[in-house]
């Protein structure tokens, strides 16, 4: 995403917004206590930072819990529909790539419904931020099983658990090409606006997956991990550059055996442990680190792939403006077309 | 470049005032090249034309196959005509196969033009002849001219470095060249885009030109033609002249209405059948600020148009019936939206994938109501080739001035049919008007246009405009949220409301013939040429019948239900089992006879005739002969 503007400066013209500047006039109606609240919040905190005019930013969401997300915040919005939150948001970049485009969607709305949508944006870079809440159910349509529920979960539509394997949003966004992929957690408020002001001021397609809790349906996904109090010892935060080390006085680390992920207590040096590299052209560091999962492993949390390329809206732009240098148009030879004959 | 027509009349000819000629081979054979090269050089020539392809929806069909038989006619005049024609007066078989599913069709005493080299024992069986056709006697009450054009054809390339399969591929232009002398054509545009198609490919070029002039040469020399025809150049309107077909003047109407509306164009389109080529031409404008998208599927193309369409562009996305079906979700929210949105249908042969190269007219009642809830959109249909370009821009002055969905429902035959087409001056065009949010007139973007109903176009990028639309449904007053039940009510009668109106700004129904009387023939879409020649013939013959066709189907002309009104009979030839006569019937009730032809092919003249002829009581119940 262009943040600070596509001429590469900030624009000093802009006024400073503040946080309630992107507050709407709509009452949120998300139930108490439901995690999309924190990401809300952290997004309309990250907003102001990227100095973009609010009626130049538009928020693209398809249909559930959290394509509510676009009412509540005040820029333009587009609550579409299901799944295609994604292809509507191609169209409008590509159409008008000087706007600032973010996608909100979910589990089955981005990879259930619209999965189809969301793995073409990537592939094609547009330069859009997805930002996809995961709970691991269904939470408008009443509880019923997602794509990222685990197989065996018990819900409305599988009393004796599911028989399905559930499907890891990292590893599609990154077999699809995106150029940023990243995850954070709804109750780690600062890292997740940290996550998505870095995601919205990249360049090109960029995901970033949000553990997100549904208190109703799905109450606790994440919290053998994320809560505060294990936190640290059960999550990793990558950081580029940086060994993956993890626990309270960092004493636990990660190291690689072939393509193995392997736990080392009291490392005696960072030079045995995994160094996380964001920038590397194929996917497979990434995609290792992806399948570390609790309990096992601790999970990964932060970016876990940032590269450039160009993005597709910016190379259709190229196209228009290039083919319009020469030779001049004329609409009038074109109806005209190469072969005419005159009748008198 | 301008040719000014003379007429070199050769004295050794006969003059025909109008000839309807078809091509068939192998869908290997170039017939679908041959067809169009012939025709354009009978555009530039001067005569009025009209053309219909019809080719398998396999790309290669096994060779010699019945199923891979590829035509092409074309028929043309010195007269202003409207149908490329019933029965050929002439028939170019390729193969045994091409003889075999196109005989049927040939006037008797016809002309029949066979490459007797591909007659072998092999070919013969794969299209099912016991007896080989040239042998037997069968075809003795046609004018045969038998040629071995393989075994000419291959002699004239001799010395030329190519492979036996290259040079057989050459055997069309031989063809073409035997036809143009036959037809005493020029040859001169033909050798003009042959050497502008094969100029990186010299010995393809050679070998096509002389494969052209070996053909013509021998049609010269032989005195196996014992006959030439000459058909003078139409009387036309005079003017400029260009040969169009309908997929080419729909994508040229749509950047013409983006060049006068000064508004860019965004395209977005899965591939398919018959629709591919507006694709095609439209992502050949990006010196027009055309902006094109190939989607991953039919959803997202309408999808990404309306994500166009909100940020304030021309928003189009074009298909074929499967996939009006997938957009239809899509096109829902536009409805719900209040935002324009150009849809562009060319029809073919249902339900399901049914026969994609096909044309049919059997999209109506989808367009009309294929969509949940109450969800009106105007809907439109070229009548000819050339009109595409016309409803192409009409359709966007629509969408944009009453901030709704258009549907464009074109089809197979108007999509590759062809014509001469006076070109139009840009003056002469009408305007395609459009505003975003005026905020010296609207406050928010749901303020609404007393005159058309239409909401403020407000686009990202206008401060003080931010505003969230979507699927739910909206309060009339602010555009929030609302799912009071007054509040639907009402915006479910603006919707409607809102498409109605656009009635007020559309042209009468004009009707050819009689402005009273026994039998009006009604239509819609590409079955004008048809009904309009059968009208003509039938009151060429003292009855009383006139035609009429609707090129704006939602909403109707208003002054459609008077001219209803005007007739006894109104009889509703359509190639489909029956819809605008379904929605003629609910709206004005009148007693509209249908008269359905679902056969994939267009109507011929004589089909309707006979329909007339029944109706009017003074012929038998019609059948049709497939």
């Amino acid at each position: 995403m262009t943040a600070a503007s596509s001429n590469g400066a900030l624009n000093e013209e802009i006024p400073l917004l503040t946080r309630k500047d992107f507050v709407s006039d709509q009452e949120v109606r998300w139930c108490p206590g439901c995690g999309d609240y924190s990401i809300l919040a952290q997004m309309q905190k990250t907003l102001p930072g990227l100095r973009i005019p609010r009626e130049e930013i538009v928020f693209v969401s398809g249909i559930g819990c959290s394509s509510r997300f676009p009412y509540y915040v005040n820029t333009y919005g587009f609550h579409t529909i299901h799944g295609r939150a994604p292809a509507i948001a191609t169209g409008l970049k590509t159409a008008r790539p000087e706007l600032t485009v973010f996608v909100v969607t979910g589990d089955g709305d981005g990879l259930s419904i619209g999965g189809n949508h969301l793995m073409h944006l990537l592939r094609r870079n547009v330069d859009v931020t997805v930002v996809l809440f995961n709970n691991r159910i269904y939470g408008l349509t009443k509880g019923q099983y997602s794509p990222t529920s685990p197989i065996g979960k018990v819900t409305k539509s599988a009393p004796m658990g599911t028989t399905e394997n559930p499907l890891d949003p990292i590893k599609l966004a990154l077999a699809s090409g995106a150029t940023f992929v990243a995850r954070s957690v709804d109750r780690d408020t600062k890292h997740l606006e940290a996550t998505l002001a870095t995601a919205a001021k990249h360049k090109g397609a960029s995901f970033v997956e949000v553990f997100q809790n549904c208190n109703i349906y799905n109450d606790g996904a994440f919290a053998s991990f994320a809560d505060k109090d294990v936190r640290q010892d059960r999550m990793v935060y990558l950081e580029n550059g940086k060994p993956l080390r993890y626990g309270k006085h960092l004493e636990h680390g990660i190291r690689l055996n072939g393509f193995q992920p392997e736990v080392v207590e009291n490392p005696m040096s960072d030079d045995e442990l995994l160094a996380h590299d964001t920038s590397r052209e194929d996917i497979a560091l990434p995609m290792i680190l992806s399948g570390m999962d609790y309990p096992d492993f601790p999970v990964p949390l932060g970016v876990f792939r940032q590269v450039e390329r160009e993005t597709y809206d910016g190379l259709v732009q190229d196209q228009i403006d290039v083919s319009r240098l020469s030779p001049e148009p004329d609409i009038e030879a074109l109806i005209a077309g190469p072969e005419t004959w005159n009748v008198l | 470049m301008t040719t000014e027509i003379e007429s070199p009349l050769s004295e050794a000819t006969t003059t025909r005032d109008r000839v309807t000629i078809r091509f068939a081979g192998d869908s290997g054979d170039g017939m679908q090249l041959t067809g169009t090269q012939f025709t354009r050089t009978t555009a530039v020539y001067g005569n009025d034309l009209a053309t219909l392809p019809d080719y398998p929806a396999e790309i290669r069909a096994p060779t010699g196959s019945l199923p891979g038989v590829s035509g092409f006619q074309l028929s043309f005049s010195s007269n202003d005509i409207h149908t490329p024609g019933d029965n050929p007066d002439a028939l170019v078989a390729m193969n045994p196969a091409a003889l075999k599913t196109n005989l049927g069709d040939l006037v008797p005493g016809g002309l029949l033009i066979v490459d007797e080299g591909e007659f072998n024992a092999t070919n013969l069986r794969k299209a099912g002849y016991e007896e080989n056709p040239l042998e037997d006697g069968s075809l003795s009450s046609y004018r045969l001219m038998r040629i071995d054009i393989t075994k000419n054809n291959a002699d004239a390339l001799d010395g030329l470095e190519l492979g036996a399969k290259e040079r057989f591929r050459s055997r069309n232009f031989y063809a073409l060249g035997l036809v143009l002398w036959l037809f005493s054509r020029p040859m001169d545009t033909v050798v003009r885009w042959a050497t502008d198609k094969f100029k990186r490919n010299p010995v393809v070029l050679e070998a096509n030109l002389r494969a052209l002039r070996a053909g013509n040469a021998f049609g010269e020399t032989s005195e196996l033609v014992h006959e030439r025809y000459e058909v003078p150049p139409a009387e036309v309107a005079p003017g400029v002249y260009r040969h169009i077909s309908g997929n080419e003047a729909t994508a040229l109407g749509f950047v013409t209405a983006s060049h006068l509306a000064g508004l860019p164009l965004f395209y977005a389109s899965y591939p398919i059948t018959p629709a591919s080529d507006v694709l095609h031409e439209l992502a050949s404008f990006k010196r027009f600020g055309v902006k094109t998208m190939q989607a991953e599927d039919e959803i997202s193309a309408v999808c990404a148009a309306i994500g166009a369409s909100y940020a304030g562009q021309m928003a189009l996305t074009g298909t074929s019936g499967p996939g009006l079906a997938l957009k239809s979700e899509g096109l829902n929210l536009a409805v719900m939206a209040e935002l324009p949105l150009v849809i562009l249908d060319v029809q073919r042969a249902g339900p399901s994938t049914g026969m994609p190269t096909k044309t049919e007219q059997a999209d109506l009642l989808q367009a009309m109501y294929g969509r949940n809830g109450d969800s009106p959109v105007a809907i439109i249909a070229p009548s000819t080739p050339g009109d595409c370009f016309w409803m192409a821009i009409e359709a966007f002055r629509i969408a944009l001035k009453y901030m709704v969905p258009v549907i464009i429902l074109s089809d197979g035959y108007l999509a590759n049919g062809s014509q001469p087409w006076l070109i139009p001056q840009l003056a002469d065009i009408p305007p395609v008007e459009w505003s975003h949010a005026d905020p010296a007139s609207a406050s928010h973007a749901y303020e609404r246009d007393p005159e058309t109903l239409a909401r403020a176009w407000a686009v990202p990028g206008q401060a003080g405009f931010e505003h969230r639309v979507g699927g739910l449904e909206k309060s009339y007053e602010t555009g929030d949220i609302n799912y009071e039940p007054g509040n639907h009510h009402k915006m479910t009668l603006t919707r409607a409301e809102r498409v109605a109106k656009v009635a007020n700004d559309i042209p009468d129904i004009e009707v050819t013939g009689p402005q009273e009387g026994e039998l009006l023939l009604l239509g819609w879409g590409g079955t004008y040429g048809a009904i309009t020649s059968a009208g003509e013939r039938a009151r060429s013959e003292g009855k009383s019948v006139a035609s009429a066709h609707i090129r704006h189907l939602n909403p109707f002309p208003t002054n459609l239900g008077e001219v209803l009104s005007r007739y006894d009979k109104v009889l509703v030839p359509e190639l489909n089992n029956g819809q605008l006569s379904v929605l003629v019937r609910s709206q004005f009730l009148v007693d509209a006879i249908p008269f359905n032809k679902i056969a994939g092919q267009p109507f011929k003249i004589s089909e309707i005739s006979g329909k007339i002829d029944e109706v009017l009581g003074v012929g038998g119940p019609f059948e049709f002969e497939f």
